[in-house]
């Protein structure tokens, strides 16, 4: 054993996350015991959020390979080829435990981390987008006024935090989505994706290589914070105790990333750098040994030459250090003076701290001492692949659910109103104006303008689309179904912007992976992911996983993220979700084509309880999630994507939370004033009709002038076309048949959709 | 020249509050002094008020949080580099980014700010009147930019280098750009 003070036993092992049969491992690999540094890189190296360890064995099962792909996971960010010579490098990440214990700096560096990862690569970020989810904002059945408060100031906190770094970089925060749901109320999920651009020979890797090159660390010094905010942060439960460890989240400076963003892609111009990594959960751990790992090399660094941001750290603290804005690069021997001109006109450190070795060994001294010695490969490749068991749930009760439904030829208009205000569906505008979204002047559609954020790449004629999904609920009903229609609402959301989906990044929140349910979950979850993102030719090209997502013992929905990237050869056909025009026909596309008209009526009932209007109107949330039908979802996107390119339709949206008569609004709300008079289908219950989530569905608008070229286009791709209504002002009409179920003035429908959420959040007691 | 936005070193104490320590406000300064145009846009305004080149301060929001919105803003005085290409009283869709846009001055310097109409755009509805429902931020007299006396240094919170393009948003932005490109001209400083 290499000397420190402490006597390292199997009891602090355990504190430290390693189990009695991990802790053997370290036994065996290093041939003695580990000392107190030992233990502690590699309890963060093998924690589960570093190691995945329960996830490995699964994520084999999502499909990779495209000929689009030309980086898959196992580096810091997929990369696909978008044309011109140009990639786009791609990525979600969560930082879900540090934001409930400290929201604004847990937000804000959850931003900080996955913007490292872009650039990392080379690529330099152009957007970013958050999927976010919370408990109840106002109290209802289940939550209570002081719980829907803390969640209040959880999303307040969260906002301001990604605001704060986001805007301050200068990437414009361009898209995203929130949910609330009582199962978050312990356990926030802060979801960031985030997307680059580079020329494809101007792309980095982090395969460290050549005996006798140096390790340079760049960018922000050292400190204590974020300490062990890998292994025992994100890799454990919430209890009682969970505010000790503030300690362990890490605090950010954009402004300083601004700096090391330049500073790096500069410092890759000069050819000078073999290879580069950022330092993120593990910080200087994790990436000196992964860099080694992949080149097959050993790294030898020496703690004593790291700038520190305070004094009398040990080699624990700054191995374990997550403190934010740091880099290790490897660069070519003779040429690293080039390199470190470079950050030095930045005003950034940047310091020689070791060497690329030949032995394999991740080997640190401190203070004349060697203080670590380590396999890399073992630290970084040779973590545990647990086959965790897995165990389906007992039939539930709430799987036969049935709502009960107003009676024929009902005045649905109130109960439309409360769905439209309710916090999932209402207007995110309080959100989304505290993030500059045109920063960069890239922006062609930002929040609220359409289903995709869509950006444009200069300098040539694309545009890139991108949209991020998740539904808890469904997940929980059946996690296949619920993961499957997260990847069909994310490519279908990139479709109505126009634009082909053409690769996907997923965030899988889940629950203890130590529970056989939570487990099954996650395997179903991902068997639905790789089914759908076959069918629709989209794959996946990197993602994070976050288990452990529980607070006293209860689990979080399953709750997987889809990101999906999309591809507009001309970003003139780039479409929102606006009405555009008064007297264009309102369109309904549906994927099922001529099925469409005999779609179970008893599928409609048995799923019914699972959409927002059972939720809102009858506090009831069971029954499964509409089953989703790939092959339709496929001739849709197919189909849209033909139409935006030959400029048939004026404006998309997919048809999703809250149904068609939600939708509908939304196309008005977005426009400047525009209302909507639409009859629709007599033959089953009103409230199936209007509010039923059945996806494949898009609603668009057309010049009646172009109404025909549609109907061609879409009788070629096999989408049913029906004509609903028009587009016009003053009233928002809905009838079945000849009963009028939905009416009201169309600035009703704004005040309830648009004021709802900031009300709700900035009142003190929520709105009761 | 132009002092564009964005957040210089990191709004560290105060926006502004550092850059207009750096070593080119020297010759900034000089230039303004000779004449020169200059152009302050939203972090560039804070600037120019921290360095003493406009009169006032930018200060928080009164929401008290980052506001990114299109807002409208009406041309008070064309008679500057900057606005000569509009009407006097043309409204002007551009968009706001920031969390400390709040212009203030003490009633002395609003009064001269009116006395010597250096207040060039206020904030107001798509018709053109002022009312606080327009005023994004609080703004002291719905003050959206104001120029210095000598009319060559101009100072404003929206964007109008965001505003220049119809795909965007709006093009209305341009007619600033446009201004000091004609007085340019003028001046035989540049070709038009």
């Amino acid at each position: 054993m290499l000397e420190t003070e402490v006597r390292v036993t199997i009891e602090l092992a355990a504190e430290h996350g390693l189990t009695a049969e991990e802790y053997a491992r370290v036994l065996t690999i290093l041939g003695r015991e580990p000392n107190l540094t030992e233990l502690g890189v590699f309890s963060v190296m093998w924690s589960e959020h570093c190691s995945y360890k329960s996830s490995r064995a699964h994520l084999r099962r999502l499909p990779t390979r495209g000929p689009q792909v030309v980086q898959g996971p196992g580096e810091n960010a997929g990369v696909v080829d978008i044309g011109d010579g140009l990639v786009a490098t791609f990525k979600l990440e969560s930082h879900n435990h540090p934001s409930y214990v400290e929201p604004f700096q847990g937000a804000a560096t959850g931003v900080g981390g996955i913007l490292r990862d872009i650039f990392t690569m080379g690529a330099r970020p152009i957007a970013v987008l958050d999927s976010l989810r919370f408990g109840p904002i106002a109290p209802e059945v289940g939550t209570d006024a002081a719980t829907a408060a803390r969640n209040r100031r959880l999303l307040d906190g969260v906002v301001r935090g990604i605001a704060f770094y986001g805007n301050c970089f200068g990437v414009p925060t361009v898209g995203g989505e929130v949910g609330f749901e009582a199962g978050y109320s312990g356990n926030p999920l802060v979801n960031v994706l985030a997307l680059g651009i580079a020329k494809k020979e101007d792309l980095f890797f982090a395969r460290a290589s050549g005996e006798g090159n140096p390790v340079l660390y760049v960018g922000a010094k050292t400190g204590r914070d974020g300490i062990h905010g890998a292994s025992l942060l994100a890799s454990a439960e919430f209890n009682e105790a969970s505010e000790e460890k503030r300690p362990n989240v890490q605090v950010g400076d954009p402004f300083l990333e601004k700096l090391l963003l330049e500073a790096c892609l500069e410092a890759m111009q000069t050819g000078a750098i073999v290879a580069i990594q950022d330092m993120g959960a593990a910080g200087l751990t994790s990436s000196s040994c992964e860099m080694a790992s992949r080149g097959g090399v050993g790294i030898d660094m020496n703690l004593d030459l790291v700038p520190q941001r305070e004094s009398g750290m040990s080699a624990y603290d700054m191995l374990l250090s997550e403190s934010q804005e740091r880099m290790l690069l490897v660069a070519e021997r003779g040429r690293e003076d080039e390199v470190l001109a470079v950050f030095a006109k930045w005003g950034l450190d940047a310091v020689e701290i070791g060497r690329v070795t030949g032995d394999g060994l991740l080997r640190v001294r401190h203070r004349g001492q060697v203080v670590a010695e380590i396999p890399a490969q073992a630290l970084a490749d040779e973590a545990p692949v647990y086959q965790r068991s897995i165990g389906a749930p007992a039939p539930r009760d709430e799987a036969r659910v049935d709502v009960s439904l107003a009676p024929a030829g009902a005045d649905l208009t109130p109960n439309f109103l409360r769905v439209l205000a309710s916090p999932a569906v209402a207007s995110k505008r309080w959100i989304f104006e505290q993030y500059d979204y045109m920063v960069r002047t890239n922006t062609f559609e930002g929040p609220g303008a359409g289903d995709a954020a869509v950006l444009r790449v200069k300098p040539t004629r694309r545009a890139l689309a991108l949209a991020v999904d998740g539904n808890g609920r469904w997940a929980r009903l059946d996690p296949r179904m619920g993961a499957k229609a997260a990847v069909a609402e994310a490519a279908r959301n990139v479709a109505c912007s126009g634009a082909r989906p053409w690769a996907a990044t997923n965030c899988l929140n889940f629950g203890n992976p130590e529970k056989p349910e939570v487990m099954w979950q996650f395997s179903e979850a991902i068997d639905g992911i790789a089914e759908a993102c076959v069918a629709l030719e989209i794959p996946i090209t990197g993602g994070n996983v976050s288990f452990y997502n529980d607070t006293l013992g209860r689990s979080i929905d399953p709750t997987p993220v889809l990101g999906v990237l999309g591809v507009l050869e001309d970003a003139a056909n780039a479409l929102g979700m606006a009405f555009r025009a008064e007297g264009d026909i309102v369109i309904l596309l549906d994927g099922l084509g001529e099925n469409a008209a005999t779609a179970t009526p008893a599928g409609d009932a048995a799923c019914f309880a699972s959409s927002e209007y059972s939720k809102t109107i009858h506090g009831v949330v069971g029954g499964l999630p509409p089953a989703v039908d790939l092959a339709a979802e496929k001739r849709l996107i197919r189909l849209l994507e033909a139409a935006a390119r030959e400029q048939a339709i004026a404006s998309a949206h997919d048809v999703s939370d809250g149904g068609l008569a939600i939708a509908l609004a939304e196309c008005c709300t977005a426009s400047e004033d525009f209302s909507v008079e639409v009859r629709i289908d007599a033959t089953r219950p009103a409230e199936h009709v209007c509010f039923g989530e059945r996806g494949a569905r898009v609603v668009v608008s057309c010049d009646p002038g172009r109404v025909a070229r549609l109907r061609a286009l879409a009788a070629q791709y096999g989408v049913r076309a029906e004509e609903i209504g028009r587009v016009v002002r003053g009233a928002f009409r809905v009838a079945c048949g000849e009963a009028i179920v939905v009416n009201a003035e169309i600035e009703s429908v704004r005040e309830a959709w648009g004021g709802a959420l900031k009300k709700l959040i900035e009142s003190e007691t929520g709105g009761t | 020249m132009i002092l564009p936005g964005g957040f210089s070193y990191g709004d560290y104490l105060r926006t502004g509050a550092i850059a207009r320590f750096s070593p080119v406000m020297g010759a900034i300064e000089r230039f303004a002094r000779r004449g020169g145009l200059v152009l302050g846009i939203c972090n560039g305004f804070q600037i120019l008020c921290e360095a003493g080149l406009l009169p006032g301060a930018l200060v928080r929001n009164t929401g008290l949080r980052f506001i990114c919105r299109q807002v409208h803003v009406r041309v008070e005085n064309v008679e500057t580099p900057f606005t000569a290409a509009a009407e006097a009283g043309q409204v002007l869709r551009m968009p706001i980014a920031h969390a400390e846009g709040n212009y203030f001055c003490d009633a002395d310097t609003l009064a001269e700010l009116e006395r010597n109409a250096q207040i060039v755009f206020r904030y107001v509805t798509a018709e053109g009147r002022i009312t606080a429902v327009a005023n994004p931020n609080g703004s002291l007299s719905n003050i959206a930019g104001i120029c210095g006396r000598g009319r060559n240094v101009l100072g404003l919170m929206p964007h109008p280098e965001r505003a220049a393009e119809e795909i965007l948003g709006s093009a209305d932005g341009a007619v600033v750009l446009r201004s000091m490109i004609a007085s340019l001209a003028r001046a035989g400083a540049v070709s038009a």
